[in-house]
C-alpha cells in the first residue's frame, strides 16, 4: 500500500543505558494513513529483532510485501483508513536507522564502535521520533516479540505516551533459554573468519555463513515442534534437477526442513546486517523490565493509565503464555486495565505474523 | 406493550440492578470484577448503563476473545488461581454468576472474593431444588434439569451446592448476607423455603465488621 519513507535526524544526543550517548542518529520510518487535526489518531508499531519499517510496504530489498500486511492497512484490524501508522527502524538496525553499519562521525562504519544498545534505548530513539512528529500520545502502541518488549519499555518508562498498549507473544524479561539461543547465533557469526571483529564492511567478504547459522538456529525457535511437522515431517527434498528426493548417504539437504533452513538462512544475509544481529540480540538478552523498577514488575507500570492487551500463542515456546501471565499479574496487582488472551494456534512463536481470525477481533476490538 | 425486557440474564439482571442501585458516583466510577464474566454482557451493561469500571476473567479463550473485542478489559485466567494477584479491597463490586459450583475450591474462591472486594454478588443452580432432589430421589439418576442442563460426565459444575450449604460456609468464612434472590422459571420467587423452591440463588455478602 501507499506508504511514505523517511528518516528523521534526531537533533539532540541520546543518552544510552550504557552511560554512552549516541550523537547524530537517524530514524528510518515508515507512515501509512492520515494523522488527524488535533494528531490523536497515530498508531506506533514496533518491529521484532529481524523485522524492519516495512510493515505494510513492499521491502525495498527482498521485494516481498510489507511483514504485516495482513494486519494493517485500509479497513484491516489496524485500519489505515483511521489511523495515521508510523513503523519506524529501531537503532542497531541496518534499514536506515543508525547502527553499527553506519558512518561514525570520523567518516568510517562504527561496526563494533557502536555502542551497546537495549531496548530502553531503542524506545528512547523511538520517543525522539514522536516528538520530532509532534506526537504527544499515541492512540495504540502495538508490538509483537521484540517488538512487544519496546511496547511494555514504552508503557513502562514514557506512560503518557500511549492509551493502548498492545503486545503479541513476547516477554517482559530474556530467560536462560532465551539467552541461550541468542548466544549460538552471536557465536555462530563471531566465528565466521569473514567477521574480523565486525570491521567486514570494506572488505570483499561478509560473515554470511555465520549469519545463515544464526537465522537458522533462531529460525527453529520461531516455530513449533508440531508446526514443523505438519509442514516438513521427515519427508525428502526433490534434487535441483528435478528427481525425486532421496538419503543422499551424503551431507547435501536431503531433507525438506534442511532445506527450508538453509533457504532460510541465505535469503536472510541479504537484507540483514552481521552486527545489527550482535546488538539487537544483546539488547534482548538485556531486557528485564522489573530490574530497571526496582526488581519489581508491577513497580514498573504503577505511573501507568493506559489500558493494556496481551495476547499469547498456545505451541509459542520461545515466549510462553507463563512470561505474559507474569505481565498481566504485574498490571492487575497495579489495578490497570488489562485484557488477556491465550490463542491457540500450532505455528509457534511466529503465529503473531500469521492469518488468524481470533487475532484480528482481538487487535481490531482493542484498537478501536 | 410491557416495558422493555433487560436482555441481561435474570441473574445478572438482578446483580446489574442492585450495583446500579448502590453506585457512588460522587467518588468515581464503582470498580467491578466479574469472574466467569463470559463474553462480558454483565460488564458491558454495567459500563454503559453505570459508568462502571468493569474487568473480567474468563477461562474460556472463545468468550475472552469475544469480550475483548467489544473493547471490554478481560483477562483469561481462573478463578482458582487468578485473583491471588489482586490487591485487597481494589475493587468495590465482585461478581461470581453461576461459577461457584465450577471451581476447585469454591471455599477459597469465596475467601478471595471478600479479599478483593467491599461486597460480593454470588449466584449458583441450587442443587436442593425439588426437581433435582427428585430426580434422585424418584429415578436414581443424577439429575438433568433446566438447572443443571448438561450430564453429569460433562458438566462443567464439579462442587454443586445448595442455598443452605451456602448459608453455611459464607457464616463459616465470616461473611454477612446483605441480599438474598430466588429465582424459579427466570423469575424471582419469595425467599419462603427457598432451599426446595429456588433453582437459582443469588446472594450479595461483605465481611462480618468482628473480623
Amino acid at each position: 500500500m501507499i506508504s511514505a519513507s523517511k528518516t528523521y535526524a534526531i537533533s539532540q544526543s541520546l543518552p544510552l543505558d550504557s552511560g554512552q550517548v549516541l550523537d547524530g542518529a537517524r530514524i528510518a520510518y515508515e507512515t501509512y494513513g492520515e494523522l488527524n487535526e488535533d494528531r490523536s489518531n497515530a498508531i506506533l508499531i514496533c518491529h521484532a529483532l529481524t523485522g524492519d519499517q516495512y510493515v505494510a510496504s513492499t521491502h525495498p530489498i527482498t521485494g516481498k510485501p510489507g511483514w504485516w500486511e495482513r494486519m494493517v492497512g485500509p479497513g484491516k484490524p489496524i485500519d489505515t483508513d483511521r489511523f495515521h501508522v508510523i513503523c519506524a527502524n529501531v537503532i542497531g538496525s541496518c534499514l536506515g536507522s543508525t547502527g553499527p553499519a553506519s558512518i561514525a562521525p570520523d567518516g568510517k562504519p562504527y561496526a563494533m564502535r557502536f555502542p551497546v544498545i537495549t531496548i530502553r534505548d531503542m524506545v528512547r530513539g523511538l520517543v525522539a521520533l514522536l516528538d520530532g512528529l509532534e506526537i504527544e500520545t499515541l492512540h495504540a502502541v502495538v508490538g509483537g516479540s521484540m517488538g512487544g518488549m519496546q511496547t511494555l519499555s514504552l508503557a513502562a518508562n514514557w506512560p503518557e505516551r500511549a492509551s493502548r498498549v498492545l503486545v503479541l507473544a513476547s516477554t517482559a524479561r530474556h530467560s536462560a533459554q532465551n539467552i541461550a539461543f541468542h548466544e549460538l547465533g552471536r557465536q555462530a557469526i563471531m566465528a565466521d573468519p569473514n567477521w574480523c571483529d565486525g570491521d567486514y564492511y570494506g572488505g570483499d567478504a561478509k560473515p554470511d555463513n555465520g549469519l545463515a547459522v544464526a537465522r537458522m538456529a533462531a529460525h527453529i525457535t520461531y516455530l513449533s515442534e508440531e508446526g514443523l511437522t505438519e509442514k516438513f515431517g521427515r519427508r525428502l527434498q526433490d534434487r535441483p534437477d528435478g528427481t525425486k528426493g532421496a538419503k543422499s548417504f551424503g551431507f547435501e539437504a536431503d531433507f525438506q526442513i534442511e532445506s527450508y533452513l538453509r533457504y532460510q538462512g541465505s535469503g536472510f544475509t541479504q537484507r540483514f546486517d552481521a552486527n545489527s544481529y550482535l546488538y539487537i540480540t544483546r539488547a534482548m538478552d538485556y531486557f528485564d523490565l522489573a530490574e530497571e523498577h526496582g526488581g519489581k514488575l508491577a513497580n514498573a507500570f504503577a505511573r501507568s493509565t493506559a489500558r493494556f492487551c496481551l495476547v499469547s500463542f498456545d505451541s509459542d515456546w520461545l515466549y510462553p503464555t507463563s512470561e505474559s501471565r507474569h505481565v498481566v499479574h504485574a498490571l492487575n496487582a497495579t489495578s490497570a486495565k488489562v485484557s488477556f488472551v491465550e490463542l491457540s494456534a500450532n505455528a509457534g512463536h511466529d503465529s503473531f505474523l500469521l492469518p488468524h481470525d481470533q487475532l484480528d477481533r482481538v487487535v481490531r476490538g482493542f484498537v478501536e | 406493550m410491557s416495558a422493555p425486557q433487560s436482555t441481561l440474564r435474570f441473574d445478572l439482571d438482578a446483580i446489574a440492578r442492585r450495583i446500579g442501585g448502590q453506585i457512588d458516583k460522587a467518588n468515581g466510577p464503582s470498580r467491578v470484577l466479574d469472574i466467569g464474566c463470559g463474553d462480558g454482557a454483565l460488564m458491558a451493561a454495567l459500563a454503559s448503563d453505570y459508568g462502571a469500571d468493569v474487568r473480567g476473567v474468563e477461562l474460556d479463550p472463545a468468550k475472552v476473545e469475544r469480550a475483548v473485542s467489544k473493547g471490554l478489559s478481560v483477562i483469561q485466567g481462573d478463578a482458582n488461581t487468578d485473583l491471588a494477584n489482586y490487591p485487597d479491597r481494589s475493587f468495590n463490586f465482585a461478581v461470581l454468576a453461576r461459577t461457584l459450583q465450577t471451581t476447585n475450591r469454591p471455599d477459597q474462591v469465596l475467601e478471595e472474593l471478600l479479599r478483593v472486594a467491599d461486597v460480593a454478588f454470588v449466584s449458583f443452580p441450587n442443587f436442593a431444588h425439588w426437581r433435582t432432589r427428585a430426580a434422585l430421589m424418584f429415578g436414581g439418576r443424577m439429575p438433568v434439569t433446566n438447572a443443571i442442563p448438561i450430564s453429569w460426565y460433562e458438566t462443567e459444575n464439579i462442587h454443586h451446592v445448595t442455598v443452605e450449604d451456602f448459608r453455611t460456609l459464607a457464616a463459616a468464612k465470616g461473611a454477612k448476607i446483605t441480599r438474598e434472590w430466588n429465582f424459579a422459571n427466570e423469575r424471582a420467587i419469595s425467599p419462603l423455603g427457598a432451599n426446595w423452591r429456588a433453582e437459582f440463588a443469588l446472594f450479595e455478602l461483605r465481611l462480618s465488621q468482628s473480623r
